[in-house]
């Protein structure tokens, strides 16, 4: 790795390690160019020999033989690839530290109608997860409540509000790209076996039992949405003293308005019906989160233009006849059928197999460009976030990743990592404790 | 979780899948023109591989196929030794915890192989040819376990690798200690719910088994030696699988998260003349490797696992690689059947992640496992006279775009990927037979129970399918895993 033209305060930055947290200087204007790799903007063809110009924050040039500024710390890119970076849609980072310790783990309340919670809330800046997660290119993530699949509790049907951010910071204020883009909806499935944690069993429900509870869940949501309706009527036409103040009803108003949409968290292809049904009826913006059997229901999810947050694709296929590699083919399924595409860890700890999940689908039909949009971009526009991420534009936050190679490849390092313009270390407490126990000598026998 | 007459079905046509799949001759096989990766002695590019009955006879650049053999033609692909995958739960009916007593040294993973776990197909689908079937770490000695081969659609009495010694489980830390779940209403929490306490109920059990062995050995010596009327000592289903890890008879594959606690069981196996075979996930294997490394023990780990649980806190993806420079002999393992079909995958972060050679990456997966369960003469590198076990991939199988083609066990291809696409509209119209007979019946079973729909003839009283959904879903919540 070489590098040129730069001063003493970027070469500590990068290469000491002692970004433990980043020299985090918002206030003050800084330009960096990375030039000299070979830039994916995703915009177009890759650009070789390409600069990334990056201004307080920003980018503010992408091309080749741009003029490099002479304030400008160079990062000499030579041999290497710069990508934006790595987006994960889907996670509890923050909100969860060690899943087993529910001390430490913020991710589902009680109750099944939390739409006034608020995932942004309660992220912790100190995470371990958050330094871990971005070595490996992902700089920013949504954390979302009700999501999580290791703890017990399910967080409720309406679990709260997702909340975007990126992976550095001293605050949330400070991360925060933004508190609020998406409902989060677990759709009531219809379970005749449910998994009973009290005896340890799988308990035999009738389905007309599970129908009756899942019907009643289905008409509490439509009341829901139906009374933030009412709400926003009364709260637009009438006095204050016309209506009490409801932190939920409130809290839904954008929602029956479609300027939030819903996650949805559905798998099965009945409840993915069901949940498209509902949100047709009730005129919401769904995206549809997880959707394992997705590729059973292409058709509806084209028409209806509802884009799909994929579960790892790493995953075992939903039912025992289910062709083996299922959950690796229906990533580039989808894609052909025109249906936007997004992969998500679903979780904090493998956030950082974001691009482990991409390449998979590669393997298996999915267009390599496809994927890196799928990891990159297409969730910034999922989220309504593109004004500002997923592409190397001009104008853009200056989330990027220098990589020493494909970004999806499982061996690839990430190199450079720049999180809102600014130099961001790669070093974590995995590494830390890597080089401590490295150093460890021979006990003495 | 899943309609009844799914499962039914899938496991109707799950059991008639071995019969398309692999009714091949396995008497003379030969893969041409692959990238070998060896593992033991290199790489050889445009190389063959010669099997004959069922073990690997040849391996070169310049063999030519005998007269009547069957040939692969695995041009521009790469093959492999067969994944050997060191800690796995599948093929297992029902949970794998016997979640009772702190020592369940008596229960046997043996005893309840399931032949028709789909979850074997799709491990095999992996590259997957091997694996150690283990107990839960529910308790800190857990049940008897076994490893076998892959070999979907023979019976259980079939997937056995012959000549393994068996294996038992041992469990240290959160889990035997009950720290992650809460006791069942109404009953007392279980002893023991401390580290010190998953000790003491070793250490207790060990001192027992000791004190029977001599008892045994005792009398098998006064037999010997002709003395008459000797009354045997009663046997102990519970001591005798202890006295065989004393023996060297049977492998401890202990589970196992702090250094502390690694250091414990070094010292109790000490004490009692034993040694630790392998260190189950061993996360904080990095912190004491050199220990590990002097007392024998080889540590099978994760690639990334880390933070699912307090004691997994320390857990760095550069343990495999870390261990390995220390001396230990490391494998990656997978601990679920998901993770067992990509471990070339989670192998090939050790590169990444503490710079392992791509050749001691497949060790990972390959021969070093082989060598953790003792089958390292039988399995785990591409040698003469090596069990004919192979993985065959598209491409250089540490990148993640490598698909696998076909997976071979004992020279019989098991698994081929191409066969496998072509089956699925087949299988789809078998399956569509068996759901309209399925709906028939339960229309004809709807119309005996309402009198005034009665049909002219009664139906057979349709026999109840067996259900195995529950295991399945106990399996993947609780799993004893982890």
């Amino acid at each position: 790795m070489k590098i040129l033209n730069f001063s003493a305060r970027a070469l500590a930055l990068i290469l000491a390690g002692s970004l433990a947290f980043p020299a985090w200087t918002q206030s003050v204007a800084t330009t960096y160019a990375i030039k000299g790799g070979k830039v994916f903007t995703l915009t177009g063809p890759a650009i070789e020999n390409g600069t990334v110009l990056i201004r307080d924050g920003k980018i503010a040039a992408v091309g080749a033989g741009i003029a490099i500024p002479a304030d400008a710390q160079v990062i000499d890119a030579t041999g290497l690839e710069v990508y934006p970076g790595m987006f994960d849609p889907v996670t509890q980072i923050g909100l969860n530290e060690v899943s087993a310790v529910s001390a430490t783990v913020d991710v589902s309340e009680l109750g099944d109608y939390n739409p006034e919670l608020v995932a942004a809330t309660a992220v912790n800046p100190a995470s371990a997860h958050i330094p871990i997660t971005r070595a490996n290119g992902i700089t920013e993530v949504i954390a979302a409540p009700g999501t999580s699949g290791f703890d017990l509790q399910s967080g409720g049907l309406i679990a709260g509000q997702a909340s975007a951010f990126n992976l550095t910071g001293w605050t949330m204020d400070e991360m925060q790209i933004n508190r609020s883009v998406a409902m989060v909806i677990n759709w009531p499935s219809i379970q005749t076996r449910p998994f009973d944690f009290a005896t340890f069993s799988i308990k035999e429900k009738p389905y007309a039992d599970v129908k009756k509870e899942y019907d009643k869940s289905v008409n509490a949501l439509g009341d829901w949405m139906d009374r933030a309706r009412h709400f926003a009527q009364a709260k637009e036409k009438g006095s204050p003293a016309f209506y009490e103040r409801d932190l939920k009803l409130e809290s839904l108003v954008p929602v029956v308005q479609r300027k939030l949409p819903v996650l949805v968290i559905a798998d099965e292809a009945r409840d993915i019906r069901n949940a498209v049904d509902f949100c047709t009826k009730q005129n919401l913006r769904m995206i549809l989160g997880s959707g394992a059997e997705a590729w059973k229901v292409k058709e509806l999810l084209k028409e209806k233009k509802i884009p799909v947050v994929l579960a790892p694709t790493n995953r075992l296929p939903e039912q025992e006849d289910t062709p083996y590699d299922k959950p690796y083919t229906e990533p580039s399924e989808l894609f052909a059928a025109g249906i936007p595409i997004a992969f998500s860890s679903f979780g904090t700890a493998f956030s950082r197999r974001l691009p482990q999940y991409a390449g998979t689908a590669v393997a298996y039909g999915l267009p390599h460009e496809e994927a890196l949009k799928a990891v990159m971009l297409n969730a910034a526009q999922i989220f309504g976030l593109a004004d500002q991420l997923g592409t190397l534009e001009p104008g853009k936050l200056a989330n990027i990743i220098v990589t020493n190679g494909d970004p999806l490849e499982i061996q690839t390092q990430v190199r450079y990592l720049f999180i809102k313009g600014q130099p961001t270390s790669t070093d974590n407490q995995h590494r830390e404790l890597y080089e401590q126990y490295r150093k460890r000598p021979q006990p003495a026998r | 979780m899943k309609p009844t007459i799914f499962r039914t079905a899938v496991l109707l046509f799950a059991a008639c899948m071995p019969l398309a799949t692999h009714a091949q001759n396995p008497g003379t096989v030969f893969i041409q023109n692959a990238t070998v990766l060896t593992v033991t002695h290199g790489n050889i590019e445009h190389g063959s591989i010669l099997i004959r009955d069922g073990k690997i006879a040849a391996v070169g650049a310049d063999l030519k196929a005998p007269e009547g053999a069957a040939i692969i033609d695995a041009t521009g692909q790469y093959v492999m030794p067969g994944i050997i995958d060191c800690h796995s739960h599948i093929a297992v009916d029902g949970s794998v915890n016997e979640a009772g007593p702190a020592v369940s040294s008596m229960a046997n993973i043996a005893d309840v192989l399931n032949p028709d776990d789909i979850n074997i197909y799709r491990d095999l689908a992996g590259g997957v040819t091997t694996a150690n079937i283990l107990h839960g770490s529910a308790n800190p000695i857990g049940g008897q376990t076994i490893v076998i081969k892959l070999r979907w659609g023979k019976p259980a009495s079939e997937l056995p690798f012959q000549g393994a010694l068996p294996g038992i489980k041992f469990a240290l830390g959160e889990n035997p200690k009950h720290s992650n779940f809460p006791t069942p209403p109404g009953l007392q929490p279980r002893y023991p719910a401390t580290r010190l306490g998953v000790e003491e109920v070793i250490r207790q059990a060990f001192i027992e088994a000791r004190e029977y062995k001599k008892q045994w050995d005792d009398y098998n010596q006064r037999k010997a030696a002709g003395e008459q009327n000797l009354i045997p000592p009663r046997r102990n289903v519970q001591l005798d699988p202890l006295v065989e890890v004393m023996e060297g008879k049977r492998y401890v594959h202990a589970h196992c998260y702090r250094a502390d606690e690694i250091l414990m069981l070094i010292r109790v196996a000490n004490e009692f003349g034993f040694k630790v075979r392998t260190f189950q996930h061993v996360l904080e294997g990095y912190k004491i490797a050199d220990e590990i490394a002097a007392a024998g023990a080889g540590g099978s780990t994760f690639s990334d696992w880390w933070a699912y649980k307090m004691e997994a806190f320390d857990a760095i993806p550069y343990n495999a690689a870390l261990m390995a420079e220390r001396g230990v002999i490391v494998s990656v393992n997978s601990d679920d059947a998901q993770e067992a079909r990509q471990l070339n995958q989670e192998a090939a972060k050790s590169m990444k992640n503490g710079g392992l050679s791509a050749n001691d990456a497949l060790k990972l997966i390959t021969l070093n496992p082989a060598i953790q369960l003792g089958i390292d003469a039988r399995a785990g590198s591409i040698d003469v006279g090596k069990d004919a076990d192979l993985a065959i991939y598209n491409r250089d199988p540490l990148s993640v775009y490598a698909v696998v083609q076909k997976t071979l066990i004992d020279g019989q291809v098991y698994f081929d990927r191409q066969r496998d696409i072509a089956e699925r509209a087949t299988l789809a119209a078998e399956k569509q037979v068996l759901l309209d007979k399925e709906k028939k019946a339960a229309e004809a079973k709807k119309a005996e129970e309402n009198p005034e729909k009665k049909p002219e003839t009664k139906p057979d009283k349709k026999k109840k399918p067996p259900q195995d959904g529950g295991g399945a879903v106990a399996r993947g919540v609780a799993g004893g895993a982890l």
